[in-house]
């Protein structure tokens, strides 16, 4: 579905993606984990032709994105931060969505889902953040589209909320779609995960399945597992001098 | 690109601002026409606050609407629409929200007034058109300056900047040019630096239209003198369109390799 050969992307002198190969071929969800700042977002707005890589190629099923934007119709996205022009309402939200994408949505059975039927004719900018990361929810989700891709879906999230969302993800699960979620919460991971993607310094570090990843680690929980590799990592740091410092850091920002 | 601009300018038809715009147009140009005595009179007193208030405005909302509408942006571009469509969606809809309430603020006191039966009824459009392009033109250069400046603070500064120097600085230095070659002859010089200021043609252009040499200033004269009224006017209106396509190809230019 979605191939990346050789991705590299820098910000300025900072390299963000130092050459990532990934293939997303079988359906399921794949988590992309990672401390802040190790490249999950560039990567997801790579795929999305948000931020543009210096070299590499993605293909999308067999076609190179470079310049393309109609490939996008395939992909429901949810954006990290949920914020949205505040003079309109939920209601009009959805609809210009609508009015973009084109298509039929099923925006109905989404609103009841999430209970957000008494905030549909409220202002954006009058909502909570939690109401309107469901709206975010929402406006990504209700298209049904072959990839899904989320950056922190649960942030603000109330456990009703959280339990409905893991709900949806397994019924579109089963409907043989590729989903990339990042987060950085665990066991949300361990939960709905089929595959990790592991990204560290701008590298993949791992890739496979969660009980390999365990297994890899010699770890009983992922939590352990991702801390064995962090580690792993600072015995690479030491050689420059700053190793227990930088894993300090990345231990915390996980 | 044209849905876009509708959901900017639904967006925009509910900030207060834009209201507070409107009203304060529509309060101004009453007083001047009920209270300053005539239509005349009332369209040169315009001009002289159109001139500066509409590009100041028009800078300062284009670059707001772009920095608040960020993450909204973001949004916007993992939709399946071409990049250029949605900056020129957004740019049109600040632009043209402007112009309305400009249209509507100055427009309805005239009418009400009676522009219509009036002989002043052509150089009230050019008034209008002139706000018209200000709004155009500086919207655009403000969105081309945010969109090649990630950081907020700088790009307000930039964009402020860019306006105080059309605005009041490039016609001190203009007039410093002119005082120091005063031995030289300058006609040529005079007619090509106010080429570059839209703020200055516009002010040519309105100026020619009511034919009042008294205001005129050098450029103005030079421009009658050497191209004549109407060749000056089409002049100065070709070159203010430029002045709007310009900085438009620039936000082309500038999202098309921008990283979000």
């Amino acid at each position: 579905m979605i191939t990346i050969e050789n991705l590299q992307k820098s910000f300025g002198k900072q390299a963000v993606l130092k050459g990532i190969s990934l293939e997303f071929a079988r359906p399921g969800i794949t988590a992309i984990l990672g401390p802040n700042g190790s490249g999950k977002t560039t990567l997801i707005k790579s795929i999305l032709g948000m931020a543009l890589p210096e070299k590499g190629r993605i293909r999308f099923q067999g076609k190179d994105i470079r310049g393309g934007w109609a490939y996008r119709r395939q992909i429901d996205y949810l954006p990290q931060i949920a914020r949205f022009p505040e003079n309109l309402t939920v209601r009009e939200l959805l609809r210009m969505i609508r009015d973009l994408r084109g298509g039929q949505p099923d925006a109905n059975r989404l609103i009841r889902l999430f209970a957000l039927e008494p905030y549909l004719d409220k202002r954006l900018g009058a909502l909570s953040g939690g109401t309107r990361q469901k709206a975010n929810i929402v406006q990504a989700l209700m298209y049904d589209s072959p990839v899904v891709i989320l950056d922190e879906p649960t942030s603000g999230l109330d456990p009703v909320a959280m339990i409905r969302l893991k709900e949806l993800l397994r019924e579109e699960k089963e409907k043989g779609k590729h989903i990339l979620v990042t987060t950085h919460i665990m066991s949300f991971v361990e939960e709905m995960a089929d595959e990790v993607v592991f990204l560290l310094e701008g590298h993949i570090h791992f890739q496979g399945g969660l009980k390999e990843l365990k297994e890899k680690y010699n770890a009983a929980s992922l939590e352990r597992a991702i801390a064995n590799i962090l580690q792993e990592g600072k015995l690479g740091f030491k050689a420059n001098g700053h190793g227990a410092k930088a894993a300090r850091l990345v231990l915390k920002a996980l | 690109m044209f849905k876009i601009l509708k959901y900017s300018f639904y967006d925009l038809s509910r900030s207060r601002w834009i209201y507070i715009y409107g009203a304060f147009y529509l309060l101004l140009t009453a007083s001047l026409l009920w209270l300053g005595g005539g239509v005349s009179k009332a369209i040169i007193s315009l001009m002289n606050i159109i001139l500066v208030l509409v590009p100041l405005i028009a800078t300062m909302f284009g670059v707001m609407y772009y920095y608040n509408s960020r993450e909204f942006t973001e949004l916007l571009l993992a939709q399946p629409i071409r990049r250029s469509h949605i900056f020129f969606g957004q740019y049109l809809g600040v632009a043209s929200s402007l112009a309305i309430s400009l249209l509507l603020g100055v427009g309805l006191p005239f009418v009400l007034y009676g522009i219509f039966t009036s002989p002043e009824i052509w150089n009230f459009s050019v008034l209008l058109l002139v706000g018209f392009f200000l709004s155009f033109i500086f919207s655009a250069v403000a969105f081309f300056i945010a969109l090649r400046n990630e950081n907020r603070i700088k790009g307000f500064g930039l964009a402020i900047l860019v306006w105080l120097f059309f605005a009041v600085i490039y016609d001190g230095l203009f007039l410093l040019a002119l005082s120091l070659f005063s031995d030289y002859p300058l006609e040529t010089f005079a007619i090509g630096a106010s080429m570059f200021n839209p703020i200055d043609l516009s002010r040519i252009l309105i100026l020619l239209k009511l034919d009042i040499s008294a205001l005129m200033g050098y450029t103005g004269a030079v421009i009658q003198k050497f191209l004549g009224t109407m060749m000056g006017m089409a002049c100065s209106l070709g070159v203010l369109l430029l002045w709007a396509v310009l900085p438009a190809w620039g936000i082309k230019r500038v999202a098309v390799r921008k990283d979000f």
